[in-house]
């Protein structure tokens, strides 16, 4: 069966109801002792093998980080975290690397079939050898915890002169290339998660393309947290050299627990001249239970910066979980002519709180953007949209067009709009719409006189709602992300 | 069959229907006739199941079964179809995949295999051939930027594939130049069988012409107060409401 209907399949039979992805796996853990200071920095970098320059780049952030404040200007509400109260580093005790699928732990295994990995990508995920599996068009570095457990299609792209790897080792095999582009994007004090996130980031992945290459798959990452009360602290740095194009997918579950967890991680574009990068994520973290109770705090900072002439730098992401979101995939639009674009379906239920939304900075003459952002609140819900869109002085003839929409379901929650826009050159135009509309009654009742249950309904209209965010996901996230609305808006009606 | 016995019904506690009696027996097509405000689209809603509605006091049966206790997906799946008087748009969903998810939400509640996209897509472009639609229409989004007489053509291409068992038509007619009416006529009568019966509300007697029916009710404040055959329509159609109304009063 192919890879992809395969995915469908096990998609369709995981999203039928709740959150199935509440499970837990018993793999024996190598924990850090809670708490953060230098000491614990520098067993992070010694574990990962680090050389002394990115040693001293953590313990410069950690120095940043100490002197910095949480930010409080987000309209999400949390008790305050407790820093020193997780663990910040937690890795699956090592094996040798399995023969056959028979050799993996069964645990793992089990975790990759319930994720919806199709079994050919779980054995390559579990480690075994790529070249005894029959090919498929899509690459996965699975993050499990803070170690990449196995990176997939390794031979295809190598030929191809792609890097795709774990962030870790591509500090050792290509210390240049990281050295030359980390926090080049988000600097290590760029914002008090960013900075947490520099000082003890433990894995993430490396994407490297080089000029001229189409990326020959799209690229793929299952991020998933695991660990009782770990931190996940994933670090992304995607470069994309002149003429080159890549598209990557980041898919993100974690258990149900009732600890609130925190995830602060930091992602990089670079795109040269005339480049294409393309990243897609569907977040589904756990949003807590119907009442509040646990859930992930996702605090994470996106960034690309398009530096090169008719560069292009494309978001796409659906976010359904986590009980708080505060993220701003963000695209500073340095060269001529270069494109930005932010695609985003926000979906908020029971006690979830979200502002998310994004950043465009043009700075490059004739730069272009596009943001779509449609947000759905449901329950007792916060969703807000912050964007900001700023033409510095140099931007002759920039343009941005800005559409917001915010859907409302049920009359107990609450979708706000906080559109920044700041011009400082006069040839440059830019344009916002925003709607807010609430899910009509009339709309539901047409839809089950024609013999729809309700659920099915609120589905069709909501995913009618995000069709023109939905539609620039590729076509296996599209499904996994249509099943995922309706799952996240469950018994929001009535 | 349809048998509603002494139904009344209010919204937001105003009575609006006050003791309805009639019974539309299988493969007949009856006839609802009355003023504004007499409560006819309120016996379409009712009978379909609209929330906004309470039923006050009586019954409605539909094959025996207790309609009124019914979800409005379940009337839906026991055959009940509506055709709404002023049809809902719903932007960015395809009126086919509409279709089709509402076609096999009936079809799983019968136990019948649902149809694909390919086979559906086959049935609908058949019967928009049949009914004279273009077929462009299927790809738009549901009722959004329609015509007023799109809607309404919409909402029998919708009653042809749903193949409901009894048909309200709430006033399909007003608005519609007379192609569009026959249309709608032969959309009705094309279902016409040992199996169907239908509700048709409407103001006119024109709609009537080609839509001809077993029985003619009047309705007049939330009362049936005249039945008849075929005739009754054309009467009314010469000497308006307003004798009804004084025998009324």
């Amino acid at each position: 069966m192919a890879a992809v209907t395969e995915t469908l399949d096990t998609v369709q039979s995981v999203t039928q109801s709740g959150y199935k992805w509440g499970f837990e796996t018993k793999i024996e853990m190598d924990f850090a002792p809670k708490g953060l200071n230098e000491d614990i920095i520098r067993l992070i970098s010694a574990r990962k093998e680090e050389p002394a320059w990115m040693l001293d780049w953590r313990l410069k952030a950690y120095a940043a980080w100490l002197k910095m404040e949480e930010p409080d200007w987000a309209r999400v509400d949390h008790p305050p975290i407790d820093y020193q109260d997780l663990h910040y580093y937690a890795a699956p005790k090592k094996k040798p690397g399995p023969k056959s699928l028979d050799e993996v732990d069964p645990e793992l295994l089990k975790m990759y079939e319930k994720l919806g990995i199709p079994l050919k990508e779980r054995a390559i995920l579990a480690g075994v050898d790529p070249d005894t599996v029959e090919n498929t068009q899509i690459a996965v570095d699975a993050v499990f915890d803070s170690v990449s457990v196995a990176t997939t299609f390794q031979a295809t792209l190598r030929k191809a002169g792609v890097i795709f790897c774990p962030i870790s080792e591509a500090v050792r095999e290509h210390p240049d290339l990281v050295r030359q582009y980390i926090g080049t994007v988000v600097p290590v004090a760029d914002n008090y998660f960013a900075a947490l996130n520099s000082a003890v980031f433990t894995d993430g992945s490396f994407v490297f393309i080089p000029k001229g290459v189409r990326c020959p798959m799209e690229l793929s990452t299952y991020f998933r947290i695991n660990a009782r009360n770990t931190g996940q602290f994933e670090r992304t740095l995607i470069i994309a050299e002149a003429g080159s194009h890549v598209s990557y997918l980041e898919g993100c579950t974690a258990p149900q627990r009732d600890e609130n967890q925190l995830h602060a991680a930091v992602v990089e574009l670079v795109a040269m001249d005339d480049a294409r990068i393309k990243y897609s994520t569907v977040q589904n973290w756990y949003p807590g239970d119907a009442n509040g109770k646990g859930g992930i705090y996702n605090f994470v900072t996106k960034r690309g910066a398009c530096r090169g002439a008719r560069s292009q730098i494309s978001w796409t992401q659906v976010e359904t979980g986590s009980a708080i979101t505060w993220k701003y995939p963000s695209c500073v639009l340095l060269g001529e002519d270069s494109v930005g674009e932010f695609y985003s379906v926000a979906v908020t239920n029971n006690h979830q709180q979200a502002d998310t939304g994004t950043k465009m900075i043009h700075i490059g003459k004739g730069s272009r953007s596009t943001i779509i952002a449609k947000g759905i609140s449901a329950g007792q819900s916060s969703n807000t949209y912050r964007g900001l869109v700023r033409m510095l002085p140099g931007a002759t003839n920039a343009r941005n067009f800005t559409q917001c929409d915010s859907l409302l379901i049920g009359d107990r929650c609450g979708a706000h709009t906080v559109p920044y826009i700041e011009s400082r050159n006069p040839t440059a135009k830019v344009e916002h719409e925003a709607t807010t509309s609430k899910l009509a009654d009339d709309q539901l009742f047409y839809c089950r006189q024609r013999g729809l249950s309700e659920e099915d309904a609120v589905s069709l209209l909501v995913n009618g709602f995000c069709k023109d965010v939905l539609k620039q996901l590729p076509m296996e996230f599209a499904v996994e992300a249509q099943k995922l609305l309706a799952v996240s808006l469950e018994g929001s009606v009535g | 069959m349809l048998d509603i016995r002494g139904l009344a019904a209010s919204i937001a506690d105003k009575p609006i229907l006050n003791g309805i009696d009639l019974v539309v027996p299988d493969g007949e097509v009856h006839a609802v006739m009355g003023p504004n405000g007499a409560g006819k689209s309120t016996l379409g809603y009712v009978l379909s199941g609209r929330e906004d509605y309470l039923v006050t006091a009586g019954t409605a049966t539909f094959g025996g079964a207790d309609l009124l206790a019914m979800e409005p997906e379940q009337r839906a799946a026991a055959g009940v179809f509506l055709a709404f008087q002023a049809p809902v748009e719903l932007p960015g969903v395809n009126n086919a995949n509409f279709l089709r998810t509402a076609l096999n939400a009936i079809r799983r509640a019968h136990g019948e295999p649902e149809l694909d996209a390919v086979q559906f897509l086959k049935l609908a472009r058949a019967e928009s051939k049949r009914l004279s639609m273009p077929e462009d229409m299927l790809k738009r989004n549901v009722n959004v930027g329609f015509s007023g007489g799109e809607k309404k053509r919409n909402e029998v291409l919708q009653m042809a594939i749903l193949r409901p068992k009894l048909a309200i038509l709430d006033e399909t007619d007003s608005g519609l130049d007379i192609d569009a009416l026959k249309i709608v006529a032969d959309g009705v009568n094309a279902l016409r069988g040992p199996a169907f019966s239908a509700l048709v509300i409407t103001h006119h007697q024109r709609l009537l012409d080609y839509l001809v029916p077993n029985r003619v009710h009047v309705l007049l404040n939330g009362r049936i107060v005249r039945s008849g055959g075929p005739d009754l329509a054309r009467d009314l159609e010469k000497s308006g409401y307003a004798e009804l109304i004084a025998e009324a009063a």
